[in-house]
């Protein structure tokens, strides 16, 4: 079993508990107007890898990984390779290395039923709370997003909701309001991380001759990170 | 009456003989637990380091040094006393007469310190140049007995920084003796072992050790002079805390009095300090906040040590370092921490007193150090950028553990073992000497053997593994020969007397070699072998650049493909350099470790198969270069942690930059990811790090308005220096280097 890698960072620690080693994969069928990878859109780049490089690669940093730490699979977004992401868990399970899946959530099926029953962690971005900005700036639906964290709860997998604060777009205390009672709402969630909104990917864009839809957003102050996060914490 | 000083102490065969490692394991109380204990600054120590900082101040106004005693030659007992605070200080004693105030040491070499002198607009007075003109150095001696070849290596920057003509240093002498004996008892251990070699058969050998007891009993007497002139008889041991402390400064004052040797490095005290304060507080003489002043008093005087030293010096090694580098921490033999609750002292005093390069504070880690400590040492790092860290589970196998760091990474079992320091050979030069056949384009030197410009349209792998042998062996050769006339030469003319009586008369010498470049030759013989190099030769057929064209797998990125390359290099050129015999039978040794030299190095190094030009600066120690890993900071460590630390018992040096994002969200998940960090490297048996918690666009503020950033700590190889006290060109090395970063 092969799959399409974008690149390898050997040392994660802002995707999952503790020390990870995290790989990006190529490829995403969504095209939201704030990413800032849109270098793994395309289904076909990327380096082709087994599973078993993959498990051989992360296993020579397990001595890094201490009590918390482990793999995570990222992207693009992982579950259009879900039965290659399903094979490295396996293994990495069989090593006894923790296996983190940093999804969107946005595709469901067998394939990734599969994935899920060897996955010890989500990390779950859910890009907005409402249904209209989901539409208008992601691509799929928010309803397609609360399914999966249902079947996540049913499952009873640990899942770490996150997302990306957008001034102007999403950096209301309305929109922290609803991300509390949507993690209220699902056992499964055991944390909420706010994520900064940020344009260093401009130059990617730029390379690639894309326009950046967000690219004339600000990034938000620390001041209102700290107050949403205030906010979230209450 | 020996029973007033030892009171409370366990007994054991350290009252028989010299033995402070048993003294220590007898006595010490391993300390388990978190920082919480620790008090902060108390108003006296800050007034007094407020008055450290305005000395810093105007010396760094005046150029760098504050003044120079040009009418005295530096010895034990040639300067009245000094004092910072003669009031409020509780730590006396100074090189000088006043604080920071340089004196001059010609023993090394007239004309360093004459040419020192000149740097910085004194004069050095006709009475020293009258004086050491009737007088041999060292540095006469060893250009005395300097071959053709020798002189032509070091003109080439072959071989650079050797100690031919400044002190050697990384020699610790056993401070702590004088402290836990007095030194009385010290001078009639030295007797009685005097008196034992006069019964033995008198070699050469012998009747120079015999010489060599002689001077250091004398200077035994002197230290005790010097101690008498601040109004202390330290002939008799230490009866508390305050005096252990004071008399093992003492004793390290009067070694860099003697000696402006590269690395004055200290030990490995606060443990051994730890059983006094402890006696102390049992007693009710000292308190925590009090036993912390003593600490905060002890390292503000080894922050104010200078040596006078020449620009070209500070070119090499950078940032004016004397390398006073105490280890902390670490395991005994038996399975308990020598950690102490004075482990954590010592490094407290970075937030009562600051960050601050000075002393070198080093962390010996082992996996098995107390989880409060190893969380506390973490802390540190990142809020001070000021330490480092060394491997103990693969140092105390082979040193034991009553051992210390000299200089950066150089172990040795205190008063057991010394070393004859020996610079470094630039590997990446010799790859290109070899490749013209013995002729180094840039000094435009011909030397070693003479062979035919390496043949071919590209360069083969083969070919350039053989030719490059057959230099390696001819330099291994050389290199021993030249430390061997340094080191005879050195003892000779610059022995170190005091610090040797602080070392059983029978000691292990190490002769400590270095390679610099070391990633570059990797990555230049990977691209050798993996991409297409064509050699461009010069109008006289010299190669003196290359194109290399296709993909090469880099140093840094846990590909055994190039890691390999780089571990076999530094066993081959071990394997040679044990074939030459050394001078007192040292055992061979080698490091890689450049400390600011990489620069230097770099300068003196024409372009490279791997993709550096000429003159670009190299990666600091085992580094890798600067900007070709690939797949984030752990792949780069696990590439170092490759390099056998069998083959390198000098050191590996590895400095780890990383911004505070990558290292995790909040404090508390740096610190843990740090501890993870160190805890998977060492496991790896990597033997150093240096750990640097910081944004490149801090050091650019810092380069572009230095005055604003005063008192900017970085580790670079090795040791930590005050940013501002590098050279420009040294800054932008350091800013150029890879920040580990993820977006």
């Amino acid at each position: 079993m092969t799959g399409r890698v974008h690149s390898i960072q050997s040392l994660g620690t802002v995707d999952g508990p503790g020390v990870r080693f995290v790989v990006f994969l190529q490829g995403c069928p969504l095209r939201c107007k704030c990413c800032h990878n849109p270098d793994t859109w395309a289904v076909d780049g990327g380096t082709t890898y087994t599973a078993e490089d993959i498990v051989e690669k992360a296993g020579r940093y397990r001595d890094y990984f201490g009590k918390e730490g482990g793999i995570t699979l990222s992207g693009g977004e992982p579950l259009l390779q879900s039965d290659f992401v399903r094979e490295v868990f396996t293994l990495c399970r069989e090593k006894g290395i923790h296996t983190c899946l940093d999804t969107s959530g946005c595709i469901f099926n067998n394939a990734v039923e599969e994935l899920l029953a060897v996955t010890d962690r989500v990390l779950l971005d859910i890009k907005y709370t409402e249904e209209e900005l989901y539409r208008e700036n992601v691509g799929c639906s928010l309803q397609s997003v609360l399914d999966f964290l249902a079947y996540l709860d049913a499952q009873n997998i640990p899942t770490t909701l996150r997302q990306v604060i957008i001034p102007t777009v999403n950096d209301t205390e309305e929109n922290i309001v609803n991300l509390k009672t949507i993690a209220k709402q699902h056992p499964c969630v055991d944390m909420v991380e706010l994520l900064p909104f940020r344009k260093i990917c401009q130059t990617k864009y730029d390379a690639m001759g894309l326009g950046f839809p967000f690219g004339e957003k600000e990034e938000p102050t620390a001041d209102t990170m700290k107050a949403l996060n205030t906010l979230l914490q209450r | 009456m020996e029973q007033n000083y030892w009171n409370g102490f366990v007994t054991g065969h350290w009252q028989e003989e010299i033995d402070v490692r048993d003294f220590i394991q007898k006595n010490y109380k391993e300390y388990t637990g978190d920082s919480t204990f620790l008090a902060g600054a108390t108003a006296r120590t800050t007034a007094l380091m407020d008055k450290v900082q305005a000395l810093f101040k105007e010396e760094r106004k005046r150029g760098g040094v504050l003044d120079i005693d040009t009418e005295t030659v530096t010895s034990l007992t040639s300067y009245a006393p000094g004092y910072l605070d003669k009031e409020n200080e509780l730590i006396v004693g100074l090189q000088t007469d006043e604080p920071l105030k340089r004196g001059v040491n010609p023993f090394g070499g007239i004309r360093m310190a004459r040419q020192a002198c000149a740097a910085y607009g004194y004069k050095l007075s006709e009475k020293i140049e009258e004086e050491f003109h009737y007088r041999t150095t060292h540095n006469d001696g060893v250009f005395r007995a300097y071959t053709e070849e020798m002189r032509l290596a070091r003109r080439s920057h072959v071989i650079t920084g050797l100690p031919d003509a400044y002190g050697r240093g990384r020699i610790i002498g056993d401070y702590r003796r004088v402290a836990l004996y007095g030194v009385d008892r010290l001078i009639a251990e030295k007797k009685k072992d005097k008196v034992k070699l006069g019964e033995e058969d008198f070699t050469t050998a012998k009747i120079r050790l015999t010489e060599e007891l002689h001077r250091q009993i004398s200077f035994l007497g002197h230290l005790k002079e010097m101690a008498a002139m601040y109004g202390f008889d330290i002939s008799q041991p230490a009866k508390n805390a305050k005096e252990a402390i004071q008399w093992t400064y003492f004793a390290y004052l009067a070694a860099i009095k003697e000696q402006n040797g590269a690395a004055m490095s200290l030990g490995r005290v606060a443990t051994f300090f730890d059983i006094y304060i402890e006696r102390d507080i049992q007693n009710g003489i000292l308190t925590e906040e009090t036993a912390q002043e003593l600490f905060d008093d002890f390292v503000m005087k080894l922050r104010l040590a200078r040596h006078l030293r020449t620009p070209e010096y500070n070119a090499l090694f950078g940032g004016d370092p004397m390398w006073i580098t105490e280890a902390v921490g670490g395991m005994g033999e038996d399975g308990r921490t020598l950690v102490t609750k004075s482990s954590f002292r010592i490094l407290n005093t970075l937030y009562t007193l600051g960050s601050s390069p000075e002393p070198n504070l080093t962390v010996l880690w082992s996996e098995q150090l107390p989880e409060g400590f190893k969380k506390f040492c973490a802390k540190v790092s990142v809020d001070t950028d000021s330490i480092q860290y060394e491997n103990d589970d693969i140092m105390r196998p082979i040193h034991g553990d009553d051992y210390a760091i000299a200089c950066c990474v150089s172990a040795m079992t205190i008063g057991k073992q010394m070393q004859f320091f020996g610079a470094r050979c630039n590997l990446a030069k010799l790859l290109l000497i070899a490749i013209n056949g013995g002729y180094d384009t840039t000094s435009d030197i011909h030397i070693g053997p003479q062979l035919p410009v390496l043949e071919g349209k590209t360069l083969n792998f083969d070919a350039v593994m053989k030719r490059y042998k057959i230099y390696i062996s001819w330099m291994a050769h050389l290199y021993v020969n030249t430390m061997n006339v340094i080191h005879y030469m050195h003892d000779k003319y610059a022995y170190e007397k005091i610090q040797m009586a602080l070392h059983d008369t029978e000691v292990e010498r190490l002769m400590a070699f270095g390679i610099a470049g070391l990633s570059v030759v990797a990555d230049s013989l990977s691209a050798i072998k993996f991409a297409q190099v064509t050699p461009i030769k010069d109008d006289n057929g010299f190669i003196v650049d290359f194109k290399t064209v296709g993909e090469f797998p880099k140093f840094g990125n846990d590909d055994d493909r190039v890691d390999l390359l780089a571990k076999d290099m530094t066993q081959l050129f071990i394997t040679e350099l044990r074939k030459t015999p050394t001078y007192r039978k040292a055992v061979h040794t080698l490091s890689v470790l450049t400390i600011t030299s990489n620069v230097m190095y770099g300068k003196n190094t024409g372009s490279t198969p791997d993709g550096r030009k000429a003159a670009e600066p190299f990666a600091p120690g085992a580094n890798p270069m600067h900007n070709r890993e690939e797949n984030g900071a752990l792949a780069s460590l696990n590439s170092v942690a490759k390099l056998s630390y069998d083959d390198c018992r000098d050191g590996i040096s590895n400095t780890f930059s990383i911004t505070p994002e990558t290292l995790g969200k909040t404090d508390e998940q740096r610190v843990d990811n740090l501890v993870n960090i160190l805890d998977g490297y060492f496991a790896k048996k990597a033997h150093h790090i240096n750990v640097n918690v910081l944004n490149r666009e801090t050091l650019i503020k810092a380069y572009e308005n230095p005055e604003e950033y005063p008192n900017l700590t970085i580790r670079v190889s090795g040791y930590a220096v005050n940013f501002n006290k590098l050279s420009r060109e040294q800054q932008r090395e350091v800013i150029s280097r890879t920040f580990h970063e993820t977006i």
